[in-house]
């Protein structure tokens, strides 16, 4: 396939899932800051800081309050990672492989994209973000579902599935990340009980909630990291994404299982491996911050020799064009 | 031709009284209730910004993007007249590619000054590097569009020829789409010849002009990107066809040959369907600031190792003063009367048709010769005088630009406007393929003006567009299949 529609499709998909996660993490915070007079009622600042854009949001708004953060995460165009600036960047994409994807996955981007619109000509309400987070949720869900059932799943397949995974994992990790920031310490007060309903809210914010207490039942804060980092079978946990993605790539290259032909497969398979065999008190004992930091920095350069070995087109014979790289 | 101030109506004959091919269609749209109607238009529009069927507008903000215009009401054909009008174009189509094929070769046409050498001499659309080149199959415009009218005595004219990139297909094909979606019933029983086989009829024609050494022959769209106003057609055709859709930048030229950079390295390129202009398409021999084409691919191209469709220089015969010669030119090389009649044309090249020009500005039309899409026309009756006395110096400095028309009363068809139905002008863009044989499609894009008397159907002026319904002969009582449009395909047309 071309090497700029597998960009494309990579993206589309990329993009998908980071709108649907920055609805999670709105979906989340909100509905932890409900209930009086608690310590956690006016903490937005974390959730600026768990999309990695911290220092945008403060050059142009300043103090973090409700109102700006979530106009910040929803709707602001100059936010490159806000749900709209997402679902356009996704449907720019799909427009330019109009050709390659399907006619329902086109229409289906589309109507999301004029829904999202829609939403922003009517100005969302701060204080019920919940049925635009829940209708962007769904959106995200129902592309992942046409994708599945209506594009055949040959090269292209495989690089929307990648593009995916990776965003996903990259996004797990910093809600795991930001929320025990904000939960753990509570949790260590002398006495305190544990918040069971916020531990179970970071649950849902991934949709975790029934299927980690199927595996775990009782809810603690080790527990609710393993789910969440290192299990198999749960498809927002890191180690699933990381290891689908794996799956495709190799989908792609043709590689036997264990060998590489690729730095984006080498680096992927590493980073497998690493987390078939890591064991959640390796993590806490490294300290859970600085292991999601090395994990997130490890995705990026998986993205980044995805790039280098599928998407940059070989130099034209005089001179060399720039090619764009999307974020 | 007809210069009384009424237009003609495609469905009605008077106030009430249906044409006879159009009276299977009123007797049920009558049954249609107005609200009903109105939903319908409604639901249509729906379906249109859903399916993100949209053209580009330069300069319009919101991404540029805007949802096609489209009109319910569908404008219906004979299929009789449609027979007449499909050998028609097909006559045209081959004249004109032979024409082509004579002028960069041995320009009999010119020595037997069948017509004016000076005209082909001086026209700026023609292409010297492409001078003793013959591509392959003979074909050098293999897509055109051909814009016709109605004018007030219900006759049919050719207003002009595009052999360059004509677009507006893939619109065709979906308007019909939406008729099926949203006037399912209506369609019900009615004999509507199909237009859905387009894609197939170009890929298969695509596939014949490929270089001879290629045996299994891969084809591409190749388009300046998604914001040029017809991106949404470059990628209904592609994926229609099944083809990639590529940009100048995922191509390469290496040795003579095409090639496209994929994820599994350089795969060769054997005939491109471009929808970039001659000037962009290669800045080694044209424009040497384009960006949207290919360095090399004329080499590769003259070296006939790829297919450009349509070829370079086409432009030469849909140059409007060229057109006017389009009659002689039938005849020189089919030694034919034309079938479809031209617009009576003034060329100001000549100096006595200058002459007649500049003196009676007020009752015609000024087309500059070598533009399309409407721009840098005069519509003299409408024009104030300063703006008349402006074009007589235009004409004076450079007559060779210019040609003239009487104003057409362009033929109007019933059209949803406020609630109820009002008849507004149309025209109509066929389009044609030329191979090994001539395909034409059945019908063609409807253009309408929205406004009230207005002429002007360009869509980013206001104009909309309409399902063109061509009936098969003997309507309900059914011809059935093969009729006579399935019949005309199947004869081969020679080349030289």
């Amino acid at each position: 396939m071309l090497s700029r529609v597998a960009d494309s499709v990579y993206w589309m998909s990329r993009y998908i899932e980071r709108a649907e996660n920055v609805a999670r993490f709105i979906d989340v915070n909100y509905n932890l800051t409900l209930g009086e007079g608690n310590e956690l009622s006016e903490q937005w600042a974390p959730l600026v800081y768990a999309t990695g854009d911290h220092e945008a949001f403060a050059a142009r708004y300043g103090t973090p309050t409700r109102e700006n953060v979530l106009h910040f995460l929803a709707f602001d165009r100059e936010n490159p990672n806000s749900i709209l600036s997402c679902v356009s960047a996704a449907r720019e994409n799909a427009r330019a492989i109009r050709e390659t994807i399907s006619a329902p996955m086109w229409e289906q981007i589309n109507t999301f994209y004029l829904m999202v619109r829609k939403a922003v000509r009517q100005g969302l309400k701060v204080t019920e973000p919940n049925a635009f987070c829940e209708a962007v949720r769904q959106a995200g869900h129902t592309h992942v579902g046409i994708t599945y059932t209506t594009m055949s799943h040959g090269e292209a397949w495989h690089f929307s599935r990648i593009g995916r995974l990776l965003e996903r994992a990259d996004k797990t990790s910093r809600i795991v990340d930001v929320q025990y920031f904000l939960l753990l310490p509570l949790a260590d007060d002398v006495g305190a009980a544990l918040d069971v309903v916020r531990w179970a809210a970071l649950l849902r914010s991934a949709s975790a909630l029934e299927m980690y207490r199927r595996v775990h039942g009782r809810i603690t804060p080790e527990k609710v990291a393993e789910f969440l980092i290192l299990d198999p079978d749960f498809p927002r946990a890191m180690r699933f994404c990381v290891m689908r993605a794996q799956q495709s790539m190799q989908a792609i290259t043709g590689s036997p299982p264990g060998t590489f032909r690729c730095r984006s497969e080498q680096q992927l398979g590493r980073l497998r491996a690493e987390l078939d065999y890591t064991h959640i008190e390796d993590v806490i004992s490294r300290g859970l911050h600085a292991s999601i930091d090395d994990f997130q920095r490890r995705v990026n350069d998986v993205g980044a020799a995805i790039h280098d070995d599928f998407f940059r087109l070989p130099a034209p014979e005089p001179a060399a064009s720039p090619t764009q790289l999307q974020a | 031709m007809h210069r009384s101030m009424s237009a003609y109506d495609e469905m009605f004959l008077g106030p009430g009284v249906p044409r006879p091919v159009c009276a299977q269609f009123v007797d049920r749209l009558a049954a249609i209730p107005a609200e009903e109607l109105h939903r319908r238009q409604q639901a249509a529009e729906h379906d249109l910004a859903n399916m993100g069927i949209t053209f580009n507008v330069y300069g319009h903000e919101d991404g540029a993007e805007k949802v096609w215009p489209f009109d319910i009401v569908p404008r219906i054909i004979d299929g009789a007249e449609w027979a007449r009008i499909e050998a028609g174009l097909k006559q045209r189509v081959e004249a004109l590619n032979l024409f082509l094929g004579d002028i960069y070769n041995e320009q009999r046409i010119l020595q037997d000054k069948a017509i004016p050498p000076e005209l082909i001499e001086s026209a700026q659309t023609l292409r010297p590097q492409m001078r003793g080149f013959r591509p392959p199959a003979g074909v050098w415009c293999h897509i055109s569009g051909v814009d016709l009218v109605r004018d007030g005595d219900g006759s049919i004219y050719v207003l002009e020829d595009n052999l360059r990139c004509p677009s507006g297909v893939s619109y065709v094909i979906e308007n019909r789409e939406i008729m099926k979606r949203t006037f399912a019933q209506i369609f019900e029983g009615m004999s509507v010849v199909p237009v859905e086989e387009y894609p197939e009829q170009l890929l298969a024609m695509l596939l014949q002009c490929a270089p001879q050494r290629a045996e299994h022959p891969t084809a591409v769209v190749l388009t300046p990107g998604i914001y040029n106003s017809a991106y949404f057609e470059h990628t209904f055709l592609a994926q229609q066809m099944g083809v990639e859709l590529v940009q100048g930048t995922d191509l390469t030229v290496k040795d003579n040959f095409v090639y496209m950079r994929t994820t599994q390295g350089l795969q060769r390129v054997d005939v491109i369907y471009r929808r970039i202009d001659d000037d962009f398409l290669d800045p080694k021999h044209f424009r040497s600031d384009s960006c949207l084409g290919v360095a090399g691919l004329l080499d590769a191209y003259r070296a006939g190792n790829v297919t450009l469709a349509n070829a370079p220089g086409t432009g030469v015969a849909d140059d409007k003063a060229v057109y006017a010669y389009v009659p002689q030119i039938i005849k020189y090389y089919l030694d034919a009367e034309p079938i479809l009649a031209n617009v009576p044309t003034y060329v100001c090249a000549d100096p006595q048709q200058c002459a007649y020009v500049t003196a009676n500005l007020d009752k015609l039309v000024v087309k500059p010769t070598n533009e399309s899409g409407g721009y840098g026309i005069l519509m003299g009756p409408q024009a104030s005088a300063g703006e008349r006395a402006q074009y007589v110096d235009l004409i004076r400095a450079n007559p060779r630009n210019y040609i003239a028309q009487p104003m057409l009363q362009l033929s109007t068809v019933p059209t949803l406007s406020g609630g109820e139905m009002q008849p507004r002008h149309v025209d109509l863009r066929p389009f044609v393929l030329c191979g090994k044989e001539i395909y034409v499609m059945p019908g063609g894009l409807t253009r309408v003006a929205l406004r009230e008397g207005s002429m002007v159907v360009n869509s980013s002026q206001g104009g909309g567009s309409k399902d063109t319904w061509v009936l098969r002969p003997g309507g309900r009582h059914g011809a059935g299949r093969g009729g006579e449009g399935a019949a005309a395909r199947r004869e081969a047309v020679p080349h030289a």
